[in-house]
């Protein structure tokens, strides 16, 4: 992920959701957005109470706990998506998950069948640093902490201390999947954020949802993340490998 | 202070903050200011005059001699079915309500699941002409019909949780999301003790009056202020955490939480959630929740509505694994069984949720010359339509 970082720029990350729209489907969408140029992956591990997320992650969420997803089997598809995919695969979800898992044996298995980071939205940095950071050191794992328009210098200098990999830059008050094109109150942000001169690399997400929006994400930070948007593609397609490739190109076009 | 939130919030193990960074400032805002606003004088002034003038405290401790007989003790009832709006939900109503105006705060939202906490909402913007929106599960509003339009007649949107299970834990994730795209002048009123710091130990201030007042009217009436048993249901456990928290350090006084059987603890129908949950996370605080191994939060099940709630308050939880508090069930038929015999005994009509505590009543060993208080945390209008249908079957 560093290397990633340092040699490129206008990174692209991408967000699914582990087991949607069927539960088999996760290994092909990610190998069709690698092979496609996508830079970075981020698998969703699906929660019944995703507060972070906005409708549409909620109800992708929904159909694949319902399709049969666990922790179990996300792994196991990580594990099978690792035979040929080498670009950078970071797990998002939520503490309760991490927890009733078992979070030593959580972080060790993720490790094993090569994940290199979480997102762990509701993971407090305080927990962190008490319970978690040490593991994540030695197993050489990173944790992203997010930053939002209302996070003080203060607190954003603090985040930047305590994340590897790269920060999550909230580019909105919203929760994932809100539209609208990029304001000029957000573009203040991203430029004060880029002022801080921060030691993680930063990506932009939440409302990032077609190649005008990346593109002026990219403009400020190392790149941003895109989920709700490309989840709204799956939700009907007969072809998810298909869909995947149009919608990338459509990105990076 | 043993039983009490530490400065992060932390009863035990349970509590804390466990929040997306889109909350933090939110909350943090809140936890600089809720004590020093609370504790003002011009705050307090104001919340006990409101609350002795528009909710019609201080409710009465009624020694309930027909019930007392039937039991063999002293059992008095704490008459919160007498407030302003039917149930004690209106004590943490006002009280946030006041902070949010001193916070400058100008949108209130709410959650509600059989709509006393939304009607309890409603009323306070009313009184205090605040923009009032109410997220209510969808299968909730259709089955909480009067509440629903009370809420309406008050000036408040009643707006539906269409995601998840489309009840109560729902309602709450949708809140908290509004919470999060209008974080500057919109107020969340929590309307139990739940939910991240500092709110269960917020809304358990608010709801102490309760036994604040208990232990004068013991005092005054039976010459010693310590019952030597405390009975209250919990669904998330605001009336509970009221009615306990001026006895918390008192050991001596046995404290009983009452939770919802629902059909029965093993029949997978339940909200007994001491009982069939486990330690995880749910709504931003640490505490005991219904879950499946996957940390999947599963769904609730009692004829009460205001007791179906797949978690307890962060305090409960404490309560119960520190053994402070005694955790008992009732199922539905227990319940509606109980309702039954305060009404023809005293001529109180009960809400579901206490006839819960009720029913504890037949649970617990009694002696002659033991004092009980129990805590009738509501009236029974809202829950008319499901005594009708137990009658006539």
């Amino acid at each position: 992920m560093k290397q990633l970082f340092n040699t490129k720029k206008n990174i692209l990350n991408i967000y699914l959701t582990a087991g949607y729209p069927k539960l088999e489907d996760t290994v092909k969408i990610v190998k069709t957005l690698a092979s496609n140029g996508v830079d970075m992956i981020e698998i969703g591990m699906p929660f019944s109470d995703p507060l972070a997320d906005g409708p549409t992650i909620q109800n992708s969420s929904t159909v694949a706990i319902n399709n049969g997803i666990t922790i179990r089997k996300i792994f196991e598809q990580i594990a099978q998506i690792r035979q040929t995919v080498k670009i950078p695969i970071v797990m998002m979800g939520y503490y309760n998950q991490v927890l009733q898992y078992g979070a030593n044996a959580f972080f060790e298995r993720a490790k094993v069948v090569g994940v290199n980071g979480f997102i762990i939205p509701d993971l407090p940095l305080q927990i962190f640093q008490e319970k978690h950071q040490k593991q994540l050191e030695q197993l050489d794992l990173t944790m992203t902490f997010l930053i939002t328009p209302q996070t003080s210098d203060a607190r954003i200098k603090q985040i930047d201390a305590l994340s590897t990999g790269f920060l999550y830059v909230v580019s909105s008050f919203a929760t994932t999947g809100s539209k609208s094109a990029l304001k000029q109150e957000q573009i203040k942000y991203f430029e004060r954020i880029k002022a801080l001169d921060l030691k993680n690399a930063t990506l932009i997400g939440f409302g990032i949802s077609n190649k005008a929006t990346f593109d002026t994400a990219c403009a400020y930070a190392n790149g941003a993340i895109i989920g709700s948007a490309f989840i709204k593609a799956l939700e009907n397609t007969n072809d998810v490998k298909e869909t995947t490739a149009r919608f990338v190109k459509g990105i990076r076009a | 202070m043993k039983y009490q939130a530490n400065k992060d919030g932390f009863y035990g193990e349970f509590g804390g903050a466990f929040i997306p960074e889109m909350l933090y400032h939110n909350v943090a805002e809140l936890k600089e200011n809720y004590l020093t606003i609370i504790n003002s004088e011009s705050f307090q002034t104001e919340f006990k005059d409101l609350l002795k003038n528009y909710v019609g405290r201080p409710t009465p401790l009624y020694h309930a001699k027909r019930l007392s007989e039937k039991y063999n003790a002293t059992i008095y009832l704490k008459r919160e079915d007498l407030n302003h709006t039917g149930a004690h939900k209106i004590n943490n109503t006002i009280g946030q309500i006041l902070l949010a105006k001193r916070m400058g705060k100008k949108r209130i939202i709410a959650e509600t699941g059989a709509g006393q906490h939304g009607v309890a909402t409603a009323t306070v913007c009313a009184l205090m002409d605040l923009e009032c929106l109410v997220y209510m599960g969808e299968i909730d509003i259709a089955r909480q019909a009067p509440n629903v339009a009370r809420m309406k007649m008050l000036g408040a949107e009643v707006r539906p949780a269409l995601s998840g299970s489309r009840t109560l834990k729902d309602a709450t994730n949708e809140a908290i999301r509004d919470w999060i795209s209008n974080p500057v002048d919109t107020y969340y009123l929590i309307g139990s003790v739940v939910g991240p710091h500092p709110y269960p130990d917020m809304v358990a201030r608010f709801q102490a009056i309760i036994s604040k007042e208990m232990k004068q009217q013991l005092k005054a009436q039976t010459g010693n202020e310590y019952p030597d048993k405390i009975i209250a249901c919990v669904g998330g456990g605001s009336n509970a955490a009221g009615a306990f928290y001026h006895y918390l350090d008192a050991e001596n006084v046995a404290l009983i939480a009452v939770e919802a059987d629902g059909l029965g603890v093993d029949t997978g129908e339940t909200a007994a959630t001491t009982q069939v949950g486990s330690e995880g996370i749910i709504h931003g605080s640490k505490t005991l929740l219904m879950q499946n191994n996957e940390g999947q939060i599963t769904e609730p099940y009692s004829i009460s509505a205001g007791l179906d709630y797949p978690g307890v308050g962060p305090l409960h939880a404490h309560l119960f694994k520190s053994g402070r508090g005694t955790f008992l069930g009732a199922t539905d038929n227990e319940a509606l069984a109980a309702a039954q015999e305060l009404t023809r005994l005293e001529g109180i009509i009960p809400a579901l949720e206490s006839a819960h505590a009720l029913a504890a009543l037949k649970k617990i060993t009694l002696q002659a010359n033991e004092t009980v208080v129990v805590n009738l945390s509501g009236r029974g209008d809202k829950d008319m339509e499901t005594y009708m249908h137990k009658l006539n079957s």
